[in-house]
């Protein structure tokens, strides 16, 4: 099976006045059909500039310097201009963590969704208006079709974020880049939206980008992990082999720091120190300044461990226990 | 036995609606009165002991935030009373008020907003003390550096200005600055909330660490159950703007009663192997404008019967000093959900 989505030593730098730094440094990653790749970080990982960089959205003073971006048979980076606008939205679409970054406050949320149907296919106004409806009772909406009538701000959040993955459904596309989705909305409501994704990816066979900061949804939603450090992916692999034998300390960290896996009151494994300025990056591992495991040579570019399928970029990876 | 030193009494808040022109006429075409109210808080009572941490639970506009405040004193409740120590915090009688604000202090979830980003923050720090004069003058330095270093920060941090600290130190000075003023109560609004994982452990168990040294008395108001497991002596559940369920975080965590804790749990996703099988809450959460009748949760409740939308349950022990506010708990002590 070929992957929806590849993508091969994507780099992304942003010339600042305090030099150039890498925000996204050699990532590369693939997802196959129907599956869903968690993309793990703290703020300032890189993550979401890793979602941005994928569908060309990144500006000045950012730029793609380098890699592949392979939607499907596609190299989104080989794209003129026009040919790429016509990609997004059709092939690889993207959710935002605000609903209304996607929506228009202004049109009704059929006339918007019939307006992203036709802008890549044309057909009567009626149909695209049905095939809206479709995509919004497919998220889980109830009585679609009257709420084609309704404007952005007649909605609850949790509405409006269902409203703007339908959108991003409507092309059938092969991949969903989805930034932080869920973040701003009520647990009662993630879960209902974390369970219409789950049962997406299996009945559409879209491949899913999920970036997130939050553990417990990746762990509990996604297929594959991928964890971001300093522009830098660190860890990769099945979600049961990274949430259960992380490699990288880093992964380790992270996950001994969530509370309600140790006893009340005690005191939580931390990680000290905070995430490093992208522009005062230590050489070798980015990590080594904050690391229990770290010695001289982690002042050296850490070596890609290998388990399986399952990687970290380290030289001292965890052993298993 | 001493008396608790927080005790908050049938509290209600509602936060008037202005009405417009037109939603008179068509509330007078209709035969309603113009204007509602968004009951943002109704008939919460909960006491704190002192040394406590009690923890408030629940979604957007549950009403935790609001509560926060009436306790701060930024608030004064529609009906009810709020005693810190027996005397009233919250009276609206603005003189007594102002003195006794000084007491319980609140640290807000954005310390990137709750920090004055022109002020050194020593300054920040010290103001509040050198105004009540509960430091001289020549003190003032010395126990903003200690205040600091008890935070865990540099002691000369102080002639620094907030945009050179990153979100976990800024917490940390918001920390100071409430401990600053020796208040008997803290109130975290949300806290940790704002924090990268790594970060808020640091500052959890700065606060544990705090807590243990100074004997803290704190309301920690939060979404985040897990977090609220840690820190948290008790919890109270609160659902639109009324507290459904109370009891030791131990026993509500091991057997959540109330149907909406229940569900609540139920939708938190958990850091573990394996995909989760999500048992989401169905429908959303009702317009605190126009509350449902009875028992605001019954639009969503599995359990739901005919009780339930004609009468609001009330708060009733369920044992071991748990109370829920459901009507399958009505029965007494030791008596399960229905499943």
């Amino acid at each position: 099976m070929s992957a929806a989505l590849d993508i091969q030593g994507l780099t992304t730098r942003f010339d600042t006045r305090g030099g150039s730094v890498t925000a996204v440094d050699n990532v590369s990653f693939s997802v196959d059909r129907g599956r869903i790749m968690g993309l793990v970080g703290e703020s300032g990982s890189g993550k979401s500039v890793t979602g941005f960089s994928i569908l060309g959205l990144i500006d000045e003073p950012g730029r793609v310097t380098d890699g592949r971006v392979m939607v499907e048979d596609t190299d989104l980076r080989s794209l003129s201009p026009d040919h790429l606008r016509s990609m997004r939205g059709r092939k690889v679409s993207m959710v935002f963590q605000d609903p209304m970054m996607t929506l228009n406050p202004v049109l009704r949320i059929g006339d918007q969704m019939a307006m992203a149907v036709r802008v890549h296919e044309p057909m009567s106004k009626t149909r695209a208006l049905e095939r809206a409806r479709d995509a919004l009772g497919t998220v889980g909406i109830p009585s679609p079709e009257e709420r084609l009538a309704a404007y952005p701000h007649q909605l609850s959040g949790g509405m409006r974020q269902r409203v703007a993955i339908a959108t991003a459904l409507l092309h059938r596309p092969a991949v969903i880049i989805a930034d932080e989705p869920t973040t701003a909305l009520d647990v009662s409501i993630q879960g209902q939206i974390l369970a219409e994704v789950r049962r997406l990816a299996d009945e559409t066979h879209t491949a899913i980008v999920w970036i997130t900061h939050d553990l417990a949804v990746v762990s509990s939603l996604a297929d594959d992990i991928c964890v971001m450090y300093a522009g830098k992916i660190v860890e990769r692999g099945t979600a049961e082999e990274v949430i259960g034998r992380p490699r990288h300390p880093y992964t380790r960290g992270l996950l001994d720091s969530v509370p309600g896996q140790h006893a009340p009151g005690s005191h939580l494994p931390q990680i000290p120190g905070s995430t490093p300025q992208l522009s005062h990056l230590p050489s070798g591992c980015p990590f080594r300044n904050r690391c229990p495991r770290a010695t001289d040579v982690c002042a050296t570019t850490p070596p890609l461990a290998r388990f399986g399928d399952h990687t970290a970029l380290c030289h001292h990876p965890m052993e298993t226990t | 036995m001493t008396a608790p030193l927080l005790e908050i009494d049938t509290v209600s808040k509602r936060f008037p609606l202005k009405a417009t022109l037109a939603d008179k006429v068509a509330a007078r075409l209709a035969g309603r009165r113009a204007g509602g109210a968004v009951h943002a808080v109704t008939d919460v009572s909960l006491t704190v002991d002192r040394g406590e941490v009690v923890g408030i639970v629940g979604e957007s506009g549950c009403g935790k935030s609001t509560l926060g405040r009436i306790v701060s004193g930024i608030y004064a409740p529609t009906e009810g009373t709020v005693l810190l120590d027996g005397k009233p915090i919250a009276t609206g009688r603005e003189d007594h008020v102002n003195k006794l604000t000084t007491r319980v202090q609140m640290i807000h979830q954005d310390p990137f907003a709750s920090l004055n980003p022109r002020m050194k923050v020593g300054e920040t720090i010290s103001e509040g003390p050198r105004t009540h004069g509960i430091v001289s003058a020549s003190e003032v330095t010395d126990r903003t550096r200690a205040l600091l270093e008890q935070v865990g920060l540099r002691g000369d941090y102080a002639d620094r200005l907030p945009h050179q600290f990153s979100g976990g130190q800024r917490q940390r000075i918001a920390i100071a600055r409430a401990l600053a003023m020796q208040p008997d109560l803290l109130v975290l609004d949300e806290a940790v909330a704002s924090l990268d994982v790594s970060i808020q452990a640091q500052v959890l168990n700065l606060f544990l660490d705090l807590r243990r040294d100074l004997g803290l008395t704190a309301l920690f108001i939060s979404h985040d159950l897990s977090v609220v497991r840690h820190v948290c002596d008790r919890v109270a559940i609160m659902y639109l703007g009324r507290v459904v369920e109370l009891a030791s975080a131990e026993r509500l965590y091991a057997d959540p009663k109330h149907p909406y804790t229940q569900a609540l749990f139920a939708s938190v996703p958990t850091l573990g192997t394996g995909r989760q099988d999500f048992r989401p809450i169905k429908g959303e959460i009702p317009s605190p404008i126009d509350p449902p009748p009875g028992c605001a949760f019954h639009p969503r409740c599995p359990f739901a019967g005919p009780r339930c939308r004609a009468e609001i349950p009330r708060l009733t022990e369920a044992g071991s000093g748990r109370t829920v506010a459901c009507h399958l708990n009505d029965g007494g002590v030791g008596q399960e959900a229905a499943a």
